[in-house]
């Protein structure tokens, strides 16, 4: 990165540390977290979709709906996250990979499976065996949306559902005794009351998320605890200009942090939003705020 | 300094000509001498140089790609890259479920790191590299082994006492001996058939075209060049 960093051995303290965490490998480290944020940022939207969707589902009136989202909400909940990110994005990528199979090679004879081996035409891969690296690594992150999104929906839904059911029934008598209709009081009267119920839940699955991030290296995406680890290895003279012992400790010290950092940064926002959404509500978070404004 | 040159020029050579087909080459990039990450964390080591000869050989245009150990031949069944080159010994076991070319390093002792060199390895507990053919050895012999995912917290463990002594090939655990106190015992075990590159069952055209490449590095003597380069293994 500096030019003085053409023979680190002769480098020695602060220049040597800049050169040291200056490396390629370091700012790849460093890119990581973007990588973390912006999954982050992506799919804790559309997890609230996802179980925004579920949670409506489970209470609908008609019934093969709301057994659609019970059997959602109930399945997701129940299997381990490790094994849904094994077995699920498998499956997602050879389902993929089999309907692309189908439409773009139909005179393929030989089986698709064979033993072990799941094999489509080179045209059906996906991505393409020529795509370059990054291709890759977006396909690995959006698969890791995905199912991020429909594991942690599936936690919201539940979360969401029983916000849904705790505003009070007098305000849903109210709004019939005023005319509305059912579509018209979920709307305006169950959504915009729930959040206030909803939000402690879901800022724990929030924190749950922030830290379920090291999973995407089981999809080949490179997160910070994979570099973390990488980085903190014993480095040997011999296989790089800066030899090192196990810091692999400083390293995750440095994870540390920034989880510590970052969970303080989410309760601050989190806790102003509780705030906000107990405004003249009829809770005790929400009556001691009019106590202390008046 | 030497091995960046190197590694760029083995780059320059395989990307100045065009070729038809992609193949991805997997590893692991945590088992230096063997493959790792360079400084600028790209693929380097003895077999990223081998890997790229053999393509270069074979006409083919590959590509690095680095995954866990763990999940590296689930990986290359299901599609995700066409070959795993990351110091695999061949074995039956591993044969069962996908196809190996003929070695690349001849089957070579692996070795025990401790911190004393008096250790009796029946009373000890010793350390190994998950799912590689020295836990199974250790596992086989009766005594007690603990598995870690990686290479680098094997030596830990012995290290830091968590485990008596390691098993694992020679040539990784060489780089380590004086480090902390860390010496080898005497004692070297001789398992596996040596280490090739592995390939679904259904490759069998590639796995050729790669066992073709082999045999003519082996032939031309630089395929021991480049073990004793790296000092990977003994040479053939």
């Amino acid at each position: 990165m500096f030019e003085y960093c053409v023979n680190p051995d002769t480098l020695s303290g602060l220049s040597w540390l800049s050169c040291y965490l200056t490396t390629g490998k370091h700012l790849s480290f460093y890119a990581s977290f973007g990588t973390v944020l912006i999954l982050l940022a992506i799919t804790a939207p559309i997890a609230l979709g996802f179980g925004f969707g579920g949670a409506a589902m489970a209470r609908s009136h008609l019934f093969p709906i709301r057994w659609l989202g019970k059997v959602y909400i109930s399945i997701v909940r129940g299997v381990p996250d490790i094994a849904f990110f094994m077995f699920f994005v498998i499956a997602l990528d050879q389902g993929l990979e089999f309907i692309r199979h189908h439409a773009l090679c139909p005179d393929w004879t030989d089986p698709i499976r064979q033993g072990n081996d799941f094999l489509v035409c080179s045209a059906a891969k996906l991505p393409l065996n020529t795509s370059p690296q990054w291709v890759h690594e977006m396909y690995g992150f959006s698969l890791a949306v995905v199912t991020f999104a429909i594991v942690f929906g599936a936690f919201a839904a539940n979360v969401l559902y029983g916000a849904m059911n705790s505003v009070p029934k007098a305000q849903i008598e109210t709004a019939s005794a005023y005319g509305m209709t059912k579509r018209q009081t979920f709307w305006r009267i169950i959504v915009p009351q729930m959040w206030l119920f909803a939000l402690p839940g879901l800022s724990n699955l929030w924190m749950v998320l922030i830290k379920a991030t090291p999973l995407l290296f089981l999809l080949g995406v490179e997160d910070i605890v994979y570099w973390a680890r990488e980085l903190g290895g014993t480095k040997h003279e011999r296989f790089t200009d800066y030899p090192h012992g196990d810091w692999r400790m400083w390293y995750f010290l440095a994870l540390l942090v920034f989880y510590l950092g970052f969970t303080k940064v989410s309760e601050v926002v989190l806790n102003h939003w509780m705030k906000r959404l107990s405004r003249g509500q009829a809770t005790a978070e929400g009556e001691a705020l009019r106590r202390a404004a008046s | 300094m030497k091995r960046l040159i190197g590694t760029a020029l083995a780059l320059s050579l395989s990307s100045g000509i065009a070729f038809a087909d992609t193949v991805r080459l997997g590893t692991e990039g945590a088992y230096a001498p063997w493959n790792f990450l360079d400084d600028s964390g790209e693929v380097a080591g003895f077999e990223r140089e081998l890997g790229d000869e053999l393509c270069k050989r074979a006409a083919l245009d590959c590509q690095w790609v680095t995954n866990d150990w763990d999940s590296i031949i689930p990986n290359l069944v299901s599609g995700n890259y066409d070959s795993i080159i990351a110091g695999m010994s061949i074995t039956a076991d591993r044969e069962k479920v996908i196809d190996f070319t003929q070695n690349y390093t001849p089957p070579d002792p692996s070795a025990y790191l401790a911190l004393t060199d008096n250790v009796d390895l029946s009373d000890a507990v010793v350390a190994a590299q998950a799912t590689t053919i020295q836990a199974a050895f250790v596992a086989q012999q009766g005594w007690t082994v603990v598995e870690f995912a990686t290479p680098e917290e094997t030596v830990a463990a012995v290290r830091n006492g968590e485990a008596d002594a390691v098993l694992a090939d020679k040539s990784f655990l060489d780089p380590f001996v004086g480090q902390d106190g860390l010496v080898m015992l005497p004692k070297m075990e001789q398992i596996g058939g040596g280490v090739g590159m592995g390939f679904r069952k259904s490759d069998g055209e590639m796995r050729a075209k790669f066992n073709d490449a082999i045999q003519s590095m082996k032939d031309d003597g630089s395929l021991n060049k480049l073990i004793a380069k790296w000092e990977v293994a003994t040479q053939f």
